[in-house]
């Protein structure tokens, strides 16, 4: 009886923590260990337990934040922080036009910016490890990067042009109850420039090893991995003061309550 | 430190005033003194001019070696592959394949590359006719919104294959992220009348060739190398139609031809034409009298012909499949005055019995064998008539009746067809030339005449306009002994 009322118990903690959320738009992430896509069998990546925005960031919320930290203005900006692409379309320091949508995914922001942003808000930027985490799961499972379609799905997006101006909410809800990490724009992670792609993706099968083994094996039951590769070649491709018109961000958190270990 | 600085200027001032005066007074013999095109100096600046495809730009001739300015934008951009299919392509320079850069051995290139901020991905490019580590891919990997310039000295004479070599390389070469650039030798290739550019490639889409609407990468039949599309400079019908590429009878026409794969090789063919000369692979060895080129993924040939007699020329990748189910089809549409020594056209249509070929035989059209079982009902008459048509008509009308955009027309659905079912049995027992409309588009192609009997008349036409949406009509054997005697 005991035994059962255990599981009860287990099943309900369970929906509570995937339901829960927080005041702010995040919800909870209950760590975990996976294979992120350079590794091999034997290097597994350990999650803690985080919070996530639900959205990514969006125009109208920027806005209010160049109010508040004027440093971060368009005009005012310091080029060492943000090249000359930074908020490119806006057409003042305190408005974004007509072209862009409230809704939409702020863009052409450096990570200085984002950083600072998050930052602001007392959170931080995801790490590339959370939020692969995070985005490999779809609408049912933790992790559905063995699926075909759900991969297909991801590439449909890589290739599809002028997504970055859709509202935030328009693509899935994933498990964890998080939207829009595949489908509207790539997004900045605190260690984007960890990854040691050169460009000349051949010879990265050389220059790390640990990084890039997978490429070297890429058959027919890695096509999980082409989607993933084109996300690390994208961040391989930038640099801290770049602002690109398909990259937003999304703000994370340390989880504020440890979660119980097991009962 | 300032002197010794002076010093070494005016020292490089000095030689570059002698190589200067030398190249003024005595041209022809520096030219026998240069003995590694290394040494080749390249001084004045000038700005590459670029074409998109099927054109080249002016040759080199007898230029000399220039410092040269590239610009290339790379472009992510919707398109059509074929009528009412369209595919996101990656481009340099906004065509697939890419826009054709032309050098001279000695060049320095000053490449300027362009990702453009609307572009998802970041990229980079790869010439085979660059002499360093990765071709250049490793110095101009550059993010949406950024350009990366770097330079090369062109070495080696040839032409190259370039191409995107960012993560997963398979995939940016699929979309179309490939061209050429020809580096000339010191005397520049030999005048010609016509030039062109084409280049092959495979495509890989999530539906089957000819499925509407846009049509995603399929990254499982790239793996598989199981192509939907193979075809020249793009897409379907690049070269086809309008699109043809032209000269005259008497003239020499030199095509530069590349091949992006990403995994196919073509077996380049020129149907009607022997190729007088071939760079083989692209460079310095030349092949005479050649029927049929190989042309490797990621490789290239130059090939020269005179053209003696007029007419459509077409261009195959001759494992044939390619060309007519796949889309691999070009034309050379060649204007002038007839020549019957080289080619007489048709001049007699005899039967031709083998020996001993009872069964082979060719029947004459005054006395057609009826086939040996007769269509008892319609059903019957569709099943005789499928058959047949897969033997007969598959090949060009295609599996569903959809045709060969510009070079075959459709017959599914086809206004033409449906019209008028005499007209239609009278081409097939006579055949067809001359330009027709078909459900709004032009074709003008010759079909043959079909030598089928009356039943395998009927039960073919009855077949097809019984599938497909046309008008169901019933086609008998009396009809088509009706417009046969009618002729």
């Amino acid at each position: 009886m005991g035994f059962l009322a255990k599981i009860v118990f287990l099943l309900v903690a369970t929906i509570a923590a995937n339901t829960a959320q927080a005041q702010d738009g995040m919800v909870e992430i209950k760590g975990g260990t996976y294979i992120p896509l350079y590794g091999i069998d034997s290097t597994t990546v350990t999650i803690t337990d985080f919070s996530m925005d639900v959205y990514p960031v969006t125009n109208a919320e920027y806005l209010e934040f160049v109010k508040a930290y004027p440093t971060w203005q368009k005009s005012k900006v310091k080029r060492l922080f943000a090249d000359g692409n930074y908020l490119v379309d806006w057409e003042d320091d305190l408005s974004y036009g007509k072209s862009l949508t409230d809704d939409a995914p702020i863009t052409n922001v450096s990570w200085f910016a984002a950083k600072n942003y998050c930052e602001c808000q007392g959170k931080r930027l995801p790490t590339i490890d959370e939020w692969e985490y995070v985005a490999m799961a779809d609408e049912i499972s933790t992790d559905a990067r063995t699926k075909v379609s759900y991969n297909q799905k991801i590439l449909d997006w890589y290739e599809a042009p002028k997504s970055f101006n859709k509202k935030i909410g328009s693509t899935f809800k994933n498990y964890w109850g998080v939207y829009d990490l595949h489908g509207l724009v790539w997004e900045w992670t605190i260690d984007f420039n960890s990854v040691l792609i050169s460009g000349e993706s051949r010879k990265d099968v050389d220059k790390d090893s640990n990084l890039f083994c997978g490429s070297a094996a890429v058959g027919a039951t890695d096509l999980m991995n082409y989607a993933a590769f084109m996300r690390y070649a994208f961040r391989g491709s930038m640099k801290a003061r770049y602002s690109v018109k398909n990259l937003g961000f999304r703000c994370a958190k340390d989880s504020s309550k440890k979660l119980k270990n097991k009962p | 430190m300032q002197s010794k600085f002076f010093s070494s200027r005016a020292i490089l001032f000095i030689v570059a005033m002698l190589i200067f005066i030398s190249s003024c007074t005595t041209d022809g013999k520096e030219k026998n003194e240069t003995t590694s095109s290394m040494d080749i100096p390249a001084k004045v600046e000038m700005k590459a001019v670029l074409t998109s495809p099927p054109n080249v730009p002016p040759p080199t001739a007898n230029r000399v070696a220039k410092k040269l300015i590239v610009e290339m934008e790379i472009l992510e951009k919707e398109g059509e592959i074929t009528n009412g299919v369209k595919y996101v392509y990656w481009t340099f320079g906004g065509t697939v394949p890419g826009s054709f850069i032309r050098t001279k051995i000695g060049d320095e290139v000053e490449f300027h590359l362009k990702n453009h901020p609307d572009n998802k991905l970041p990229h980079n490019i790869d010439l085979h006719a660059v002499t360093g580590p990765g071709g250049g891919a490793e110095s101009s990997f550059v993010a949406p919104g950024h350009e990366k310039v770097f330079s090369f000295k062109v070495l080696n004479p040839g032409l190259y294959v370039y191409h995107c070599a960012t993560a997963p390389v398979g995939m940016h070469i699929a979309n179309g992220m490939y061209g050429l650039i020809l580096v000339e030798p010191e005397e520049g290739l030999s005048p010609v009348d016509k030039e062109y550019y084409i280049m092959q490639g495979d495509f890989y889409t999530k539906g089957k060739y000819g499925d509407r609407g846009l049509q995603p990468f399929d990254m499982q039949k790239a793996v598989d190398e199981n192509a939907d599309y193979v075809v020249f400079n793009g897409k379907v019908g690049a070269l086809t139609g309008d699109n043809a590429i032209t000269a005259n009878v008497g003239e020499t026409v030199r095509l530069y031809v590349g091949n992006g794969g990403p995994n196919l090789v073509s077996s380049f063919h020129l149907i009607g034409e022997i190729f007088d000369k071939v760079h083989v692979e692209g460079g310095s060895l030349i092949n005479e009298n050649v029927q049929t080129t190989i042309i490797p993924a990621g490789g290239a040939a130059i090939v020269e012909f005179k053209v003696e007699v007029p007419g459509t020329f077409i261009l195959v990748d001759h494992a044939i499949f390619r060309a007519f189910n796949k889309g691999a089809l070009g034309m050379l549409k060649v204007q002038g005055e007839k020549n019957e020594k080289v080619y007489s056209g048709e001049l007699r249509d005899d039967i031709y019995l083998p020996e001993g070929g009872g069964i082979q035989s060719m029947p004459s059209s005054k006395e057609v064998p009826e086939s040996e079982i007769p269509a008892k009902s319609i059903a019957e008459r569709m099943k005789f008539g499928k058959r047949t048509y897969m033997h007969t008509c598959f090949a060009c009308h295609q599996a569903e009746g959809q045709g060969i955009a510009n070079a075959f027309p459709p017959l599914a659905k086809s206004d033409y067809l449906n019209a008028d079912a005499n007209r239609a049995i009278g081409i097939v027992l006579h055949g067809k030339t001359g330009e027709i409309t078909v459900n709004g588009e032009k074709y003008n192609s010759i079909m043959t005449a079909q030598t089928l009997s009356d039943e395998e008349i009927a039960n073919v036409l009855t077949y097809v306009y019984n599938s497909w949406g046309n008008s169901k009509k019933e086609v008998t054997p009396e009809m088509v002994k009706a417009v046969r005697n009618g002729k």
